[in-house]
Parts: structure tokens; sequence; C-alpha cells
């Protein structure tokens, strides 16, 4: 535009690296505190270099946990892992199929089962959380992964993301196989599905990230700690009593929490920002 | 819209449907009714027996000042939260938005918190601000305040609102990002041409060209805060000191809790339906329609 360019990159820069810095030093503190012990960080002045307990931080954090939670880490993130990943491809399936059926096939009372899908859109987990919680608790459910996971994927973000793409595959397409005698199965397999994987995929990462970072539920319908999932477990780390917290094993902790996940969104950029602009919409 | 080409198979559908309506049913629309009815209901302390009292948990739901303070914590928390969160994002937006050479890192840079749990992110923000090890508490307790988000309301509060935009602003970036980078750039050419600069350029034309984005915007965020934040408040200060950071989606948590006054609770969370219900209607209304292009 008409203005100094190199001034007006300056100024972007300089907005964008303190936005950065402020963004990433809460983490960064997190990754310091956990190459520390205990007294360093308990008398207040923590240096902002690492120190060198780094390791016997994070193996203590994974194989045999901290004083409070006394379940090792890497067992809650397998638990967190079972979870985001039952959630993800869960999800996946239902609505892909559910989408399917009310796409490609007219039988009566379609528009009503689309309607009734659609309604949950609007109420998160949070506003029913007892009555799910008793259901689950008749079903047997009670820690278990499908207590787990089984109320969490119902909800229509998934039915219309695929719906919506589905309207975008032209009709020709289906035709084409008719005439070449395909079936349903056929179509599904050999022509929708290739044709949707990327959007699976950028579903997957969103609710990959949604499992995985699930709070109020899994603190609900846990009660034995082996069923705890790492952001439950971190949260029990973390006492009023400030005696008892043991920060560099909950810092380790939290970094270990927040590696998956972030992981997910740097190296699948793409799809994550697919996802998250197009379940939204 | 309807596709011109489908089969024709007769029970097909129905199974393919089928497992998400059965999920949708046991899981959504049943525990959704039982809040609603229960509601309605009295138990007795032991939980054995329930009586119809129709409308008596939500006239003493009214009638507690517990109620009123945690809709006003809710208020002051959610607009304090959208307010920061979506005016520090769209600053980001509009500087990552000038075509820089490290333009794809820079965004990188500043998306991932959003991959952060809620408790975590609580978690991260009382290490930097406790009272006694924090290292971000030591200078302001060095300038002469009385820090203590434990026992201080107000810190409590203030230390709920940081950490819950700190994880907001990444998605508020993005959608401001890409709402930026669907404005035609002849539009913003024509009017430097004219020779308005560009702070008068962005409140002229970018800003009202953004509204679409911000008014959606403003709606996900409220139901953020409404229900996201409940892992923050549960880390960061458990609805306390004393009640005064429970909001209503924690208050419908912790009156329940432990079989507590589940009718209360189930009254309040009737009352929260209607509440996102309200919010997702007024935004499928206006988002498309009353916002000016």
């Amino acid at each position: 535009m008409v203005e100094n360019r190199r001034y007006r990159n300056l100024v972007a820069y300089l907005v964008l690296g303190m936005g950065v810095a402020i963004v990433a030093f809460p983490v960064y503190l997190a990754i310091i505190a956990s190459t520390f012990d205990a007294g360093t960080i308990a008398n207040g002045n923590m240096p902002l270099v690492p120190g060198d307990q780094a390791g016997i931080n994070y193996e203590r954090a994974l194989f045999t946990g901290g004083r409070l939670a006394r379940e090792p880490v890497g067992m809650m993130m397998m638990n967190s892992f079972i979870m985001a990943m039952g959630i993800a491809i869960g999800k996946i399936i239902i609505s892909i199929l559910s989408a399917f059926a009310v796409v490609y096939f007219s039988f009566p009372f379609r528009r009503t089962a689309f309607w009734v899908i659609f309604i949950t859109l609007m109420l998160p987990v949070e506003v029913r959380i007892y009555p799910t919680y008793k259901i689950v608790a008749d079903l047997g459910l009670l820690d278990t992964y499908s207590g787990l996971i089984l109320p969490l994927i119902a909800s229509a973000t998934g039915t219309l993301l695929f719906r919506q793409f589905f309207m975008t595959v032209p009709d020709e397409l289906l035709e084409a196989s008719k005439i070449d005698g395909a079936g349903p199965f056929r179509f599904f397999k050999d022509t929708l599905l290739p044709l949707s994987i990327t959007t699976i995929a950028a579903l997957f990462v969103i609710q990959f990230i949604y499992g995985w970072n699930q709070y109020l539920w899994p603190l609900l319908i846990t009660t034995q700690s082996s069923m705890q999932t790492i952001v439950i477990g971190i949260k029990k780390m973390i006492t009023t009593q400030d005696a008892l917290t043991e920060w560099q094993i909950a810092m380790t902790t939290a970094v270990l929490a927040m590696v998956p996940p972030v992981m997910v969104v740097i190296f699948m950029q793409r799809l994550f920002v697919k996802g998250l602009v197009e379940t939204e919409k | 819209m309807e596709k011109r080409a489908l089969f024709s198979n007769k029970l097909l559908p129905y199974l393919l449907i089928f497992p998400q309506l059965a999920i949708t049913l046991i899981f959504f629309y049943w525990p959704a009714s039982q809040a609603v009815w229960q509601s309605f209901l009295l138990e007795d302390a032991f939980g054995l027996s329930s009586e119809f009292v129709g409308f008596e948990n939500y006239r003493l739901l009214f009638q507690q000042p517990e109620y009123y303070r945690a809709m006003v914590t809710t208020a002051v928390f959610s607009s304090a939260v959208a307010i920061l969160s979506l005016s520090c994002a769209l600053l980001l937006a509009s500087q990552a938005d000038k075509n820089l050479k490290a333009g794809h890192a820079i965004k990188t840079l500043l998306i991932w918190p959003y991959a952060v749990a809620p408790a975590i992110a609580g978690v991260l923000w009382i290490f930097m601000f406790h009272p006694t090890l924090g290292t971000l508490a030591r200078p302001i307790k060095g300038a002469g305040v009385d820090w203590n988000p434990m026992l201080n309301a107000n810190h409590a509060m203030l230390l709920l609102i940081l950490s819950a935009t700190w994880k907001q602003i990444s998605y508020n970036f993005l959608f401001f990002l890409a709402g930026l980078q669907a404005i035609p750039k002849s539009v913003i050419e024509a009017a430097a041409i004219d020779g308005s600069g560009p702070i008068r350029r962005f409140w002229t034309i970018i800003f009202p060209l953004l509204s679409p984005t911000t008014f959606f915007l403003i709606v996900v965020n409220i139901v953020y805060v409404f229900f996201d934040t409940f892992g923050i408040i549960d880390a960061v200060t458990g609805g306390g000191p004393a009640g005064r950071t429970t909001t209503l989606v924690y208050k419908v948590y912790a009156d329940g809790r432990l079989g507590g006054d589940l009718g209360g609770s189930a009254a309040q969370s009737v009352i929260l339906m209607i509440i996102v219900i309200a919010l997702t209607a007024v935004q499928f209304r206006f988002v498309e329609r009353k916002v000016q292009y």
C-alpha cells in the first residue's frame, strides 16, 4: 500500500513478537519448572533457564506418579489416549453413516431423524451432567472406557460436517456408479469414502483434541484412580495445602499433558484449521 | 437442497442412521428430559422418595442470593474474556494479515494454545501467579500489592479471566485472520489511493466488513466461557474464595455433587439450556442477516 512498507512491517513484527512471547511464556515456565527440584521451586526464586533435574522428574512422573495422585502419569496418558481415540473414531463412524443415510436415501421420517440429531448441536454435556451420570451408572458403565466415550459422541457436529460435504459431491458420480451396477455399499466404499478422506482427517484432529482435553465428564464418572485421565490427574496433584503440592511433578505432568494435542495442531495444522472452521460454521 | 439421484433401499437407511440415533436418544434426549422432569421434583434428604412440587425448585432458586451472585459472576467473567480475547486476537490478526515473510511460522506459534486443555491452562496460570512461589507474583508483591488469589476474590477473578483469555486468543485469531484474508484487497487499495491512512481504513472499511466474523465470535466466546471454562475454574479457584468465582455452570455441578440438591441443580440446568438455545437461535437469526456487509 502507500505507506512505508519497512516501517509497517516493523510494527507488525513487534506486535506479533509480543503476542507470541505472551502466549508462550506460561508454557515456557512450566517446562523450566519441570527441570528443577521441589526445593528450588518452593523458595520462590526459580531461575528462568533450565535446571538439571529433568530426567529425574520425567521418569518419576511417568512411571511412579506424584505423592498425592499415586498413579503413574504414563497410565493416565494411556487412558487419555484411549478416550480421545475412542471419541474421534466413534464419532467419525456414527456420523459418516448417518450422513450417508440422510443424504443418499429417501425414507419416511428422514427430515425428523435429521432434526432429532441436529438439535443436539445446541446443548453441551455440561447442562445435563447429573441425569447423564445416572444413566451411565444404571447401564453399569462407570469406570469404563465406554462410559467415558459414548455420551461425548452424542452430538451433531460430525453429521453436519459430512452432510455438508456430501452435498458438494456431484450427482453424476452416483449416477455413473448406478449405471455401473454399484449398490450403496460399493458406492460408499469405492467413491464416497476416498473422496471424504480430508474431511475425515480434519474431523479426527478436532475430535482428538476435544477428547484428550475433556475434564468435567471424566471427573464425574471415574472413581477408580486407575481410570483417571491425565487432565484429571494433574488437578489432584495440586492441593490447597501448599506444603503437599509437588510442583515439579505437577508441572512435568502439565507438560506431558500438553505434548500430544499440541503436536497434533503443529504437525497437522492445515487439517486442524479446516476442521475447526468447518465444524463451527 | 436435495440430491437428484438416490438409492431406494427400504431398510438400509434405518440401519445406517441407527447407531447415531440410539446414542443420541440414550445419552442426550433421555438425560435432557430427565433434567426437566427432575427440576419439578423434590427429593428427601436420603434420596429415597421424591414428590412433584411444580415450580417450587425454581422459586427457591430465585430466592437464593447465591444464584444472583453466580449470574453476575458469569456476566462479568464472560464479557471480560470476550472483550479481552477478541481485541487481542483482532490486533494480532490485523498484523499477521500483512504478507510477512515469517507469516506462516507466526501463525503456528499463535494457534497452538487451542490444544491446551482448559484445566491445564488454569494450572499453568496458578503456577505463574502463585502467591508464594509464582514467578510473576513476586514483582506484583514487590510493588506493594498484597497479591493472593486464594483469599482475595478480585484477584481470583482476574486470574480466571487471564487464563481463560490466554486460551481463547488462538481460536479468535484464526477466525479473524480468515475473515481479514477474505476482504478484497482492491477495496482497501481504493481507500488508500483516496488518501485514508491505515487507522482510518481499519475503522471505516475493514472493521465493518469483518462484523459477521466478530458477531459469530462473540456468541462462540460467550458459550465458551459458560461451559468450557469449567476446567479452569475447578483448577484455579474451585469456585472460591467463599463462592465468589462460582459461575452458573459451576453451581450446577457444586449443588448437585454427592447427591446434594438434585432438584435445584436440575432447575439450574434447565435455565442454562434455555440460555444456550436462545444464544444459538440469536446466532442463526442474525449472523447472516442483520450484520452489515
